[in-house]
């Protein structure tokens, strides 16, 4: 206890001021313990910062082994994506699982509420615009296609530059994103869009798992490389790292694409279009 | 260090802040995309593209539509349920 919490409880009266003084107390209580709290904190941080090695100096052995394996041993010029699909590839295996299994728990909790309310995800017809501002739908409109081109890019040249499936997955989402928010939902159509949707999450996160079995069969381990690597900094080369990346984009489009179809059900697009 | 990666370490900095000192959930989730952003320039300003790549997905796209989902969801069933009674 401090010295004034002390102090303001001698000094109070009794009855209501007691009371007050008390909550005062363990106020500047609260306040000291912070304080020390954050002083501490700040301490060990500066500490702890200064043992860093300067930028551009990291001594530790992996990156050094990693920088200098990558292309002669598996032709591909992105030492990232050779790492995450290939060096420590059941790990990514694994994470690319977390963010299905994430996307069909949201999924089922959305649709056991909506099965009380009775409201479909899926627009019935797919002529009414989503957003009203002419200028809107037609600048929307126009960043569909380039979107969908650098999403196409960013998951082919996975591992060649910088980028891969999870993040030209995400772009791809984007871009049939902006159809669905400039133009008529997300109707496409025929394609029947959600059923699509789940079909390329579940494609892609199977795809991958197969990949990895196929390594397995063919040279005899778990996601083990059994294509040839081609030459480096083309396009097809890599073995294996350019299908898991297609896979890993189309499960990652998919799911992030459900989630916000489910979301943004029927009825809240029904409601904006009134307002 | 150079006047890019100085720049790019104020701008998160202030970017922090913003997204703590942003009471309302919604505008908060806009704030948090722009510090994704200002982050993602500073992963990239320290030489690291891919986690620069992963950053604008994740933080100044994925994140906070997933929140903005979620608040419309909540507020649009708060509507729904007093529109019952």
């Amino acid at each position: 206890m401090s010295e004034h919490g002390q102090r303001a409880v001698r000094e109070a009266s009794p009855g209501a001021g007691q009371e007050q003084a008390r909550l005062v107390s363990s106020e500047r209580f609260r306040m000291v313990l912070f304080g020390a709290g954050v002083l501490g904190f700040a301490a060990v941080l500066v500490w702890g910062l200064g043992g860093l090695p300067d930028f551009g100096d990291f001594a530790g052995r992996y990156g050094q082994y990693l920088a200098h394996t990558t292309v002669p041993a598996r032709h591909a010029t992105s030492a990232v994506s050779v790492t995450t699909f290939d060096f420590r590839g059941v790990d990514t295996l694994v994470e690319e699982f977390i963010l299905f299994t994430a996307a069909v728990g949201v999924v089922a909790l959305l649709r056991v509420q909506r099965a009380s309310e009775e409201v479909p995800a899926e627009p019935e017809s797919t002529r009414r615009p989503t957003a009203r501002s002419g200028a809107l739908r037609s600048l929307i409109t126009a960043l569909v296609a380039p979107t969908l081109v650098l999403g196409v890019d960013i998951v082919l040249h996975g591992h060649l530059t910088p980028g891969g499936g999870f993040q030209g997955g995400v772009i791809l989402m984007s871009a049939l994103f902006l159809v669905y928010l400039g133009g008529t939902h997300l109707g496409l159509g025929p394609l029947r869009p959600m059923g699509a949707m789940e079909a390329a999450e579940g494609v892609g996160a199977a795809g991958f798992a197969l990949i990895g079995l196929a390594g397995l069969i063919i040279a005899g381990a778990y996601l083990q490389n059994f294509l040839p690597f081609g030459a480096p900094s083309h396009l097809v080369s890599g073995g294996a790292i350019p299908l898991l990346n297609i896979a890993v984009g189309l499960e990652v489009m998919g799911a992030l694409l459900i989630l916000a179809a489910e979301f943004l059900d029927q009825r809240l697009l029904m409601h904006r279009g009134k307002l | 260090m150079t006047a890019v990666q100085i720049t790019a370490l104020v701008a998160v900095a202030l970017g922090g802040t913003a997204v703590v000192l942003a009471r309302e959930p919604p505008k908060q989730a806009l704030v948090a995309s722009v510090y994704g952003f200002a982050l993602a320039v500073l992963f990239l300003a320290f030489q690291a593209p891919d986690v620069a790549l992963s950053q604008i997905v994740v933080g100044a796209v994925a994140l906070p539509a997933m929140i903005i989902y979620a608040l419309r969801k909540i507020i649009r069933r708060g509507e729904v349920n007093r529109g019952e009674r």
